[in-house]
C-alpha cells in the first residue's frame, strides 16, 4: 500500500473525494507516523489522536453523504499560538503552564468548519520570538533535513604488477549524511518540520517578522505570509499586533493556496480583519507569468552571503524570464534599516500585549510577599531568556524619555520602508523576487549565534521588511546549497494580491521542481 | 545611547520581572548589543516623515454598541491558578 502520509493534500482530497481512501485511514496514517518519529524531531508538543480519528469519522460520514468541505479529512498540525478550545495552548511558554482555553480562534475554527482534522499542536519558539526553535519551553525542533556529501569514495583494489603490489583506484560515488542536528529556522519550527517530515498534511503557522518564510525555506516547505488583515488574529496569542499575521506552511504552492482560502476571512472580532471577500487562489495556480514585472532589488545582495544563494536568486531570474516575464532591477534604498526599526517595533508591542501574563488569570503563578513580588516571580520562572530579553527592550523604548528617540524614530522609518514598496508598485512592478534567507539551515546551539542576540536576528534580514509594510510574502523551494540543504526563494507582491504571488511561485516550482528530505528517521 | 546595571535594574522592575544580580549583568550587555545594533536609525533623514500608525489605510471597524456576549463567568476563571466563586484570588493588595 501507498504510504497515506505521502500525498500532498490536493491530492489526498482528490482521492477522499472519489472514495479511494477514508479520512479516518488517512489520519490514523498519520497518528502512527507521528508515534514513530515525534521524539526524533520534537515537532508536536501536544498530540490528539482521539480527537483527530472523532474528526476524521465525521468527515467519512460528510463524505459519504457527498457534503465534505474544502479540506474534508484533511490532518493538519496546529502551531501551539493558536487557541484551540480544551487543549494545550502555550505559545510553547513556561508562563502558560496548563493553560487550555475555553474558546477556539478564528482560523482554526474556519479550518474545522471546512472539515479538517486536527492532529495536535506543534512546537515554536517561546511567543513566537526566534530563528530557530531554540527558545520552546518544550526544546528545539529538529530539522527532517541533514547535511550530505557527495563523495567519491576510492575503493582500493590491488593488483600485482612488476615486482610487487600496485594500488589502483577503483571510484564510486555516495552520498553520506553528516549527524549533526539542524534548526528547522523558527519560530514556526514545528510546523515546518511536521509538514517536511510527513507528520501532517500541511499547519497553520505565524509570522512577525519571517516565521513561515525562513523555517519554510530551511526545510523545503512552502509558506506565505498573507497581507497583514486577511487573516483573523482573534485567538492567536500575540506578539507584536501590528506585525502578526498567520498564513499555511505546506508540502507545495496548490497545498499552500488550498489552505490559506481557508484560512482567511472577514471577522468581526478583529479590528484589522479587512473587509474584502477571500478570492479562491487556488485558481490562480496555473496561469502564465508573461508579461509580467518582476522586481529584483539592488539592496538584498548583502554583504558575506553564501555564493549559492546569489546562484539561486540568478537561477530564479531565469526562470521567470524563460517564462515570459519582464526582469527589472529596482531599489528599496531603506531596506537595510528593516530590522533595526523591527528590533524596536516588535519589543515594545511584545512588551505590552505580555504584560497580561501576571499569574492571576491564567497559567503559571509563583508566590511572592505581595502582589508586586509575585508578578515579579511568576513572569522571572516564567519567560524565558529571549522573551525576557525583548520585553525588557520594548519596556526600555517606550519608558519616558526615551520614546522619541526609539519608537516614534523607528515608526518614522517604517513609513519609508513602506513608501520604497508603493513607488516600486506604482512604477508597474507585479512582484519583487528575493532569497527568502541569507544561509541555509545551522546547526542546533549554534555558538555564534548564542554569543550574540543581533547574528540570531540577521537571518530575518529578507523577511521582516515585508512585515514592516504590511505586504504578502511567500517563500518557495527553490534548490539545494552544496551541502544538499534546500534554499528557498522569496517572492513580495502588492497588498491583497496574494493570487500573483501563488501564480508567480508555482512557476518557480515547476522549474525547480519539489524536495523532500531523504529518510533516515 | 547605552544601557548601565542601575537602569537595567529599573526597566527590569517596570517590566515586573525580577532578577539577579548575574541576570541584571548579562542583559545589560545583551541590551547594548541591541541598543548599539538600532542605532544606525539615526542616520535616516525622517524630516517631514509621518510615523506609521496602520500599515493598512483603513477604518477602524466599530460595532454596535451592544452586548453581544457575556454569561462566561465560569469559562473566564476556568484557567485562573487560583480563584474563589468566580473572583480571582491574589495576595492582599489593600491593607
Amino acid at each position: 500500500m501507498t504510504d497515506l502520509t505521502r500525498l500532498t493534500i490536493a491530492e489526498a482530497r482528490e482521492k477522499l473525494r472519489g472514495k479511494e481512501i477514508t479520512a479516518t485511514e488517512l489520519t490514523d496514517a498519520y497518528v502512527k507516523a507521528i508515534d514513530q518519529a515525534n521524539a526524533t524531531f520534537n515537532a508536536y508538543v501536544a498530540t490528539t489522536p482521539e480527537k483527530a480519528r472523532e474528526m476524521a469519522k465525521a468527515s467519512d460520514a460528510r463524505l459519504a453523504r457527498g457534503d465534505g468541505g474544502a479540506l474534508e479529512g484533511i490532518p493538519l498540525g496546529i502551531k501551539d499560538l493558536f487557541a484551540t478550545e480544551g487543549v494545550h495552548t502555550q505559545a510553547c511558554s513556561h508562563v502558560l503552564d496548563g493553560f487550555e482555553p475555553r474558546y477556539e480562534s478564528t482560523v482554526t475554527a474556519n479550518l474545522w468548519a471546512d472539515g479538517a482534522v486536527m492532529l495536535g499542536k506543534l512546537n515554536m519558539d517561546e511567543f513566537a520570538m526566534g530563528s530557530s526553535n531554540e527558545t520552546s519551553y518544550y526544546g528545539p525542533v529538529i530539522n527532517p533535513w541533514r547535511r550530505s556529501r557527495t563523495e567519491t569514495v576510492v575503493m582500493p583494489t590491488t593488483h600485482q604488477g612488476d615486482g610487487g603490489f600496485v594500488a589502483s583506484g577503483g571510484a564510486r560515488t555516495a552520498r553520506s549524511y553528516d549527524n549533526m542536528q539542524l534548526v528547522p529556522g523558527g519560530s514556526s519550527g514545528g510546523s515546518a518540520a511536521a509538514v517536511s517530515a510527513f507528520l501532517c498534511a500541511g499547519a497553520t503557522a505565524t509570522d512577525t517578522g519571517g516565521s513561515i518564510r525562513q523555517p519554510a525555506a530551511f526545510t523545503g516547505t512552502v509558506g506565505i505570509k498573507p497581507t497583514y488583515g486577511r487573516v483573523s488574529r482573534w485567538g492567536t496569542v500575540a506578539f507584536a499586533s501590528s506585525l502578526d499575521q498567520a498564513g499555511p506552511i505546506a508540502r507545495d504552492v496548490r497545498d499552500a493556496a488550498i489552505l490559506l482560502k481557508s484560512m482567511a476571512s472577514v471577522d468581526a472580532k478583529d479590528t484589522t480583519s479587512v473587509d474584502l471577500p477571500v478570492p479562491d487562489y487556488e485558481a490562480a495556480i496555473g496561469k502564465s507569468v508573461k508579461g509580467m514585472k518582476i522586481g529584483i532589488p539592488k539592496e538584498y545582495r548583502v554583504d558575506g552571503m553564501p555564493e549559492d544563494i546569489e546562484a539561486l536568486w540568478q537561477k530564479g531570474i531565469a526562470w521567470l524570464r524563460d517564462a515570459g516575464a519582464e526582469i527589472v532591477d529596482i531599489s528599496l534604498p531603506h531596506t537595510k534599516y528593516a530590522l533595526p526599526a523591527y528590533y524596536i517595533v516588535a519589543p515594545a508591542e511584545a512588551s505590552s500585549n505580555l504584560a497580561r501574563y501576571d499569574g492571576v488569570r491564567y497559567g503559571l503563578r509563583v508566590p511572592g510577599k505581595d502582589i508586586i513580588e509575585m508578578y515579579e516571580n511568576t513572569r522571572a520562572a516564567g519567560f524565558g531568556r529571549e522573551v525576557k530579553r525583548r520585553i525588557m527592550i520594548g519596556t526600555y523604548v517606550l519608558s519616558a524619555g526615551y520614546y522619541d528617540a526609539y519608537y516614534l524614530q523607528a515608526q518614522k522609518v517604517r513609513t519609508l520602508i513602506k513608501r520604497d514598496f508603493e513607488l516600486a508598485f506604482a512604477a508597474g512592478v507585479d512582484v519583487i523576487l528575493t532569497p527568502a534567507t541569507p544561509s541555509a539551515a545551522f546547526g542546533v546551539a549554534d555558538e555564534d549565534m548564542a554569543a550574540d542576540p543581533v547574528k540570531m536576528y540577521l537571518n530575518d534580514i529578507f523577511t521582516v521588511t515585508v512585515n514592516m509594510a504590511g505586504l504578502p510574502g511567500i517563500a518557495v523551494p527553490a534548490g539545494l546549497d552544496g551541502h544538499g540543504l534546500p534554499l528557498g526563494l522569496q517572492l513580495i507582491g502588492r497588498p491583497f494580491d496574494e493570487e500573483t504571488l501563488f501564480q508567480t511561485a508555482h512557476v518557480i516550482e515547476q522549474a525547480a521542481g519539489r524536495f523532500q528530505p531523504d529518510k533516515w528517521w | 545611547m547605552s544601557v548601565d546595571l542601575k537602569t537595567v535594574k529599573r526597566v527590569a522592575h517596570l517590566a515586573r520581572i525580577a532578577v539577579s544580580e548575574d541576570d541584571a549583568q548579562r542583559m545589560t550587555g545583551e541590551l547594548n548589543a541591541i541598543l548599539g545594533f538600532v542605532e544606525q536609525l539615526n542616520e535616516v533623514d525622517v524630516t517631514g516623515v509621518e510615523p506609521m500608525t496602520s500599515v493598512t489605510p483603513m477604518e477602524m471597524k466599530k460595532r454596535v454598541d451592544a452586548v453581544t456576549d457575556g454569561n462566561k463567568a465560569a469559562d473566564i476563571v476556568a484557567n485562573a491558578p487560583a480563584t474563589d466563586e468566580n473572583f480571582f484570588l491574589v495576595p492582599k493588595v489593600v491593607e
